[in-house]
């Protein structure tokens, strides 16, 4: 059938996997049940284990079970192909693999797990690089379920993902399993992302490469969570964790892009006095704080919070006291992660009270301004952030969905990107609905979802910022780079995604070649 | 007209293309372009509308496109011919205008 945002969703995938198609990005105020997990009781002793073999052992995993990993490494991760290469070693089949994301460091491991009849059903945030390719082109018999980091927070409370085992490695912890990211050779500031596992998980297995004395503070992970802790050489090389300095863009383009996007941020109603914002980690996003910072100096404005994953500039602007707190789910470079020691406004928060749709409230709700990036968007305002040009998986959901709750939502994406569009008729995938998106701002100029009179009316005159409809924009774009031929895909689903309240929004299916 | 040597021109820097002209018998044209599922049927064209237009009936067209746009094709396709056809210095009017 066809979902609200005009995607045909196979119907024998609504009724074998019990899906809703998704309908609207209203939450509403249903009530849900969390599921409870078992707990095996310890005393605290003895949970200080050798080996990885010997945990694994310890732990009972089993064939069919899901194991669950974070990606807070990023491309610096040691501890996923350590422990999923004993896992093959060992000949366990058929597990669900369902970490918060994966990055390019794990696809090789992947694919050889996959090969291996380890892995058969997949759960992430996204995939990149070689993995995308080879699910896109039919790897993996399951389609692979990509979720927003909100909707796996929401996904792991009601029982839809079902984690057994974590492995969870840290840059350090005690030996009954109190842990941080913010102490030891391989920091990576907040572990927003990996607590959801250590608090729902049947079973959770620490690895780090530092011991500490007990009691190691301050704890994220905590010993009433803990099962064994794995002393290891090493966890991860923090040159490849997060990028060193942040440094600015001098794309002219890219300046551009910032530019006007301050502009649409400042001429708001959202730009008063205790405001709150999202920057992603892209040139452009990056570039924002810096216009941001001298707007907010020139009309003494302080921001109330900053969210979600964070950087250096962000941090720069807490310490010169231009936003009063930061709430930090994960941190893109050194100097963020670094700083998490030293600011107690950079607080830690868990990806349930970062975006989770299903609790009490997650602060994506209260945030006014969002920065958010697109490889297409459409004249529905629909985002893609997972295929490529080429229609291969290459992406991840992040926080995109989540995000673009707030109150003034901006994509920051150039017209063309060498031949392809990023404007275009209808993007390859819907990841985040239109509904969501308020303003798109690309180099020639704005665009205005056409349900928001108000910045319609807010946006109209301002100096340097030209506003086209969302066709006119698509139209532009085509006439630079042409009409491109429509891909074409085989009738097999590999990927399903998600919405953030676990409704279906679409699905990707195998390349043709 | 005649391909007298191979001859090169363009990068391989994104939205550029990059075209070796050489000898051939009739035209051969390989194409590896970042953009092939979207745009390789149009680069084709492209290239095969120039050469006729050169009167080009033999040559070995070897083009590594890194999304370049349709007039920066045309571009260092010419310069290209020119190259392989020792005509630099006199530019075929009637085609360029």
């Amino acid at each position: 059938m066809l979902n609200k945002v005009n995607r045909e969703i196979p119907d024998d995938i609504l009724k074998d996997k019990n899906y809703k198609p998704f309908t609207t990005t209203e939450i509403g105020d249903p009530e849900t049940t969390y599921v409870a997990h078992q707990v095996k009781v310890s005393q605290g002793d003895n949970k200080l284990v050798d080996s990885i073999p010997e945990v694994i052992g310890k732990t009972g995993l089993k064939n069919g079970m899901t194991i669950s990993f974070h990606h807070h490494f990023r491309e610096g991760d040691f501890v996923f192909n350590m422990v999923m290469q004993e896992i093959i070693n060992e000949g366990f089949q058929d597990l669900t693999l369902a970490p918060s994301s994966l990055t390019n460091v794990m696809n090789d491991m992947v694919i050889k797990a996959i090969k291996a009849g380890t892995i058969s059903h997949i759960t992430s945030s996204g995939m990149r690089g070689e993995l995308g390719d080879f699910i896109s082109h039919g790897g993996l018999k399951d389609p692979v379920v990509l979720r927003s980091h909100g909707n796996r927070a929401r996904a792991i409370e009601n029982g839809d993902i079902k984690i057994d085992v974590a492995f969870l490695g840290v840059p350090n912890a005690d030996a009954v399993g109190n842990a941080n990211a913010i102490h030891g050779d391989a920091v990576f500031g907040s572990m927003g992302y990996s607590l959801m596992d250590a608090k729902y998980a049947d079973k959770v297995v620490l690895l780090t490469d530092t011991i500490m004395p007990y009691p190691n503070t301050p704890a994220s992970i905590k010993q009433t969570q803990v099962d064994y802790v794995v002393k290891v050489d090493k966890v991860g090389d923090p040159d490849k964790i997060g990028s060193g300095a942040t440094r600015f863009t001098k794309d002219p383009k890219e300046l551009k892009i910032a530019e006007m996007v301050n502009q649409v941020i400042t001429h708001s109603q959202y730009f008063k006095d205790g405001f709150s914002f999202q920057t992603g980690s892209g040139g452009a996003a990056l570039a924002v704080s810096r216009y941001l910072r001298k707007s907010m100096l020139e009309k003494n404005i302080k921001a109330s919070f900053a969210l979600g994953g964070i950087t250096k500039p962000t941090v720069d602007l807490l310490e010169e006291g231009l936003v009063s707190k930061i709430l930090d789910v994960q941190d893109f470079d050194k100097g963020a992660a670094a700083s998490m020691a030293n600011n107690e406004n950079q607080q830690e928060i868990d990806s349930s009270w970062y975006a989770d749709p299903y609790n009490k409230g997650a602060a994506v709700n209260q945030l006014d301004v969002c920065i958010l990036s697109a490889l297409e968007i459409d004249t529905k305002f629909n985002v893609n952030v997972m295929t490529g040009s080429d229609g291969v998986l290459r992406g991840a959901i992040g926080g995109h969905q989540d995000a673009a709750n707030a109150k003034l939502t901006i994509i920051s994406a150039p017209l063309v990107r060498g031949r392809i569009a990023t404007v275009v008729p209808d993007v390859t995938t819907v990841v985040t609905p239109g509904d969501s998106i308020d303003v798109l701002v690309t180099e020639v100029g704005i665009a205005i979802n056409p349900k928001r009179k108000d910045l319609i009316e807010a946006l109209k005159n301002v100096p340097g910022v030209p506003v086209y409809t969302i066709e006119e924009l698509q139209k532009r774009a085509e006439a630079v780079v042409g009409t491109p031929e429509p891909l074409e895909f085989t009738d097999r689903p590999v990927a399903l995604i998600e919405y953030r309240d676990g409704s279906l929004i679409d699905t990707v299916y195998q390349v043709k070649d | 007209m005649e391909i007298k040597h191979t001859a090169l021109a363009g990068t391989l820097e994104s939205s550029d293309i990059q075209f070796t002209l050489s000898k051939g018998t009739g035209v051969e044209i390989n194409l590896d372009s970042q953009v092939e599922k979207q745009f390789g049927n149009q680069i084709r064209k492209v290239i095969t509308d120039l050469l006729k237009d050169y009167d080009i009936t033999d040559v070995n067209v070897r083009a590594v496109d890194k999304g370049a746009l349709d007039c920066t094709i045309k571009a260092r396709l010419i310069a290209a011919i020119q190259r392989a056809t020792d005509t630099q210095n006199q530019p075929n009017w009637e085609v360029l205008g």
